[in-house]
């Protein structure tokens, strides 16, 4: 358990040294940019949880009783777009990455806190755009919006809700290159690059994704709008264009875009093992370039998400190599994890156990990548269940478990306050079986062959009990993911007050009160340690390393 | 480091004005600005790049066609215009030199100049812009387009091609002329603050920033010009 200290007097910290709608909504600091994104996200996420519990509601009975088709194909779009776009690309490296990484570095703030404050904005503004789509209508085509549909045929609010990705996107692409600069100009004396914990690698290698894919979503956009109002021709077979084109530039970002989902939460994950272990993480180095790694063979797989689109099979051959070879880095960081963990003193606080959680459903979602990546399995199960199981093993067994992983984690740190461990633990564990219970079925489906996006399987109703296991699991989850909300704000109020380092914890973090002050540090840190040393800091009669003066 | 510590702590003693409160000192404020400001050209290149992409793509399919659709825009603009952008880099950076050597003068006139340069670009981009709307070469229901494709006497271009690249040349000098239009914008802003003096030798990272900036779209515009405007041409 984390140890609670009294304090008398509060100090003077980011949270109380102003109050006021304007000191937040003008702030520049990037901490309190870190709580308007964490507040904006969880709007978000309820917004593409409510939609994916429809969607689990109809999938309850075989026949297509609770919404029609129209209705269900604007859901699994917008849970999609919702859940991509406004949740799971800013999740982590705007709340957690936007509070921690210049504190990790030993900085006062990010590189350019004004650009910072522009992109929560950005956000908003996309947000409240893609509200307002939603609102409106909707969009009918599934997150991917693929061409010739999209340009051609639906008459929903294509452009509205490209637009609202577009300046979302410029969001995104801000955050990752306010993070680029920072950890390049702003290191801490003494912060060599071997020395800067893994979860600033992998925050730098999602914001090179950002930064390189982003823009081509973005002009992908721009044709798709530029398509619709003026018919273009660009992606109409019938004009001379090629709708694989449409393919190719999508996928040129969303598939990258996986990474900028997962990276952010393998740093996460790297520190909480290392803390909960008591280690040093065993292989520093090649946790470190293996996110670098995944940041660039990213770049060269995406096609396998058009086997079956007829592209030419040799190009497919070159690309499912590819996506092999990807699987080497994530290989290393998860043998290297389970490595740390060998013969560590390992403590099963709420963070570890949802460390835990992302070591298991990382490695089913990426094995099960592996099949999708191989031609002739990817043939079969293209479009079905089983991919829908494989991208929520990684896009929610994996990100979402290391995004409330770092939560928790960090929230004594963000908050200053304690939150209730018991309950913590309670709720990692009932996330942690909702989650398999809604998604594992869905391996099993997608296998006998349940296609994606049918609203209705009355032709098939040997299905049903998978899917009512299904949508069973997702109220469970559902559950899991109220319980952190409300105990986190009954923390900010009730919790005890947390010591600067309630975990005992290495990095420049948790070497300044909690919570920070606004300029995270009271006097320059001098950094003349390695990253996690845990055998020093565990050592008997030692200090913790001081900061020099 | 003992003693820079105590100078680069929160309460600074006095220093430039326009340092920041979180950089330790001005040269690392001046390093973070022109790193983030080559990042974010990076991200211009991606952005065009995809339209490059689509470009390759097409031109590599319907060669004749777009050659064609070539031919019919007009060399002597694309050529004028390239000169004109030369140009406005060479007061670009005559602007940067003045704002380092502290010449307010020739700081002020080479803004002006650049931003006129700019407009020039943009008044010849229009005139272009409207010959092909009366020649029905804009994509959409009127387009018409009936060429011959060069070096196949007697066949003719398939019009739907050809309006491919059409859509490939406004939606690429079309983005190319908002960039420009984006960069008169942050170089009246830049005139502004040369005009109250406030580029010193030591504080210009603005001048040199939209330096950088207003080059970059000069460089698209070096690639827009051959790729558009000189395929399959010959005397």
């Amino acid at each position: 358990m984390p140890t609670a200290i009294a304090q008398p007097v509060e100090r003077e910290n980011y949270l109380n040294t102003k109050y006021g709608v304007w000191s937040w909504l003008l702030t520049t600091d990037h901490k309190r940019i870190a709580l308007l994104y964490l507040l904006s996200i969880t709007f978000f996420f309820f917004i593409g949880g409510f939609f994916a519990l429809l969607i689990r509601l109809e999938l309850l009975t075989p026949a297509g009783d609770l919404v029609q088709a129209d209705t269900y194909n604007k859901l699994f779009t917008m849970h999609g777009m919702v859940m991509v776009f406004f949740f799971l690309i800013p999740s982590i490296p705007a709340t957690l990455g936007n509070f921690l990484v210049p504190m990790m570095i030993g900085a006062k703030d990010l590189a350019f806190p004004r650009i910072n404050l522009l992109s929560w904005y950005l956000y908003i503004i996309g947000g409240v755009m893609m509200l307002h789509c939603m609102l409106t209508g909707g969009v009918d085509t599934g997150w991917t919006f693929y061409a010739p549909f999209s340009t051609n045929f639906t008459n929903t609010k294509i452009v509205e809700a490209g637009l609202a990705i577009f300046v979302a996107g410029f969001s995104s692409i801000l955050t990752g290159l306010n993070f680029v600069v920072t950890i390049h100009r702003m290191r801490a004396p003494g912060m060599t690059w071997s020395r800067l914990p893994l979860f600033i690698w992998a925050h730098y290698a999602t914001s090179i994704i950002q930064l390189l894919g982003t823009p081509v979503v973005a002009v992908t956009i721009v044709l798709v709008a530029a398509e619709r109002a003026l018919h273009l021709g660009i992606f109409d077979p019938r004009l001379g264009g090629d709708p694989l084109l449409f393919q190719h530039l999508f996928w040129f970002y969303s598939h990258p875009a996986v990474y900028i989902m997962i990276l952010p939460s393998m740093g996460v994950i790297t520190e909480i093992i290392a803390c909960f272990s008591r280690k040093r993480i065993f292989g520093y180095s090649f946790v470190a370039f293996s996110s670098i790694a995944i940041a660039v063979f990213g770049f060269l797989v995406w096609a396998h998400h058009m086997f079956v689109a007829g592209m030419s099979v040799y190009a497919a051959l070159v690309f499912s190599l590819l996506s092999y070879a990807v699987a080497i880095p994530s290989a290393i960081k998860v043998f290297n994890w389970t490595a740390t963990l060998y013969k560590g003193s390992i403590r099963y606080d709420a963070p570890m156990l949802y460390a835990f959680g992302f070591l298991g459903l990382f490695t089913i979602g990426g094995l099960t990548g592996l099949f999708l990546a191989a031609l002739g399995i990817d043939v079969h199960v293209t479009d079905t269940y089983f991919v829908v199981a494989h991208f929520h093993y990684i896009m929610v067994g994996g990100a979402v478990m290391g995004y409330l992983g770092g939560m928790h984690f960090w929230w004594p740190k963000i908050s200053g306050k304690l939150y209730p461990e018991g309950w913590a633990r309670l709720a990692a564990l009932i996330v942690f079986i909702g989650f398999n219970l809604t998604f594992f079925p869905q391996f099993v489906l997608g296998y006998m062959g349940m296609p994606r996006r049918y609203y209705d399987y009355s032709h098939m109703p040997e299905f049903q009990v998978l899917n009512v296991l299904s949508t069973a699991g997702a109220t469970v989850l559902g559950v899991g993911y109220l319980l952190p909300m409300i105990y986190f704000l009954w923390s900010m109020r009730y919790g005890k007050p947390a010591s600067d380092n309630p975990w005992n914890a290495a990095g420049l973090e948790w070497k300044t009160a909690s919570p920070p002050p606004t300029f995270n540090f009271d006097e320059e840190p001098v950094v003349t340690w390695e990253a996690y040393n845990y055998e020093e800091l565990d050592a008997p009669h030692s200090q913790e390393v001081p900061v020099a003066r | 480091m003992p003693d820079s510590s105590s100078a680069t702590g929160l309460h600074t003693e006095e220093h430039n004005p326009a340092l920041l409160h979180h950089f330790a000192d001005p040269e690392q404020q001046r390093d973070a600005a022109s790193l983030g400001m080559w990042v974010f050209l990076a991200t211009e290149i991606m952005f065009f790049g995809g339209l490059f992409c689509a470009y390759l793509v097409y031109r590599r399919w319907y060669f004749g066609d777009f050659a064609a659709a070539s031919r019919t825009i007009n060399m002597a603009y694309g050529a004028t215009n390239t000169a004109v952008l030369i140009c406005s880099s060479l007061t670009v950076v005559l602007a940067v030199w003045a704002a380092q050597t502290a010449r307010r003068t020739l700081l002020i006139t080479s803004l002006i100049l650049t931003m006129l340069l700019g407009l020039v670009f943009l008044g010849i981009k229009g005139i272009e812009y409207r010959e092909k709307f009366t020649e029905h070469h804009v994509p959409g229901a009127s387009f018409r387009f009936v060429q011959p494709i060069p070096g196949h006497p007697g066949q003719y271009a398939n019009p739907r091609h050809a309006q491919i690249f059409f859509s490939l040349y406004f939606v690429m000098t079309g983005l190319h002329a908002l960039h420009m239009i984006i960069g008169l914008g942050i170089f009246l802003w830049l005139l502004t603050m040369a005009w109250k003096g406030r580029f010193t030798p030591e504080w210009h990272t603005p001048v040199e920033m939209g330096g950088l900036y207003w080059h970059f779209v000069d460089i698209v515009w070096i690639y827009l010009f051959p790729l558009l405007y000189l395929i399959d041409r010959h005397p």
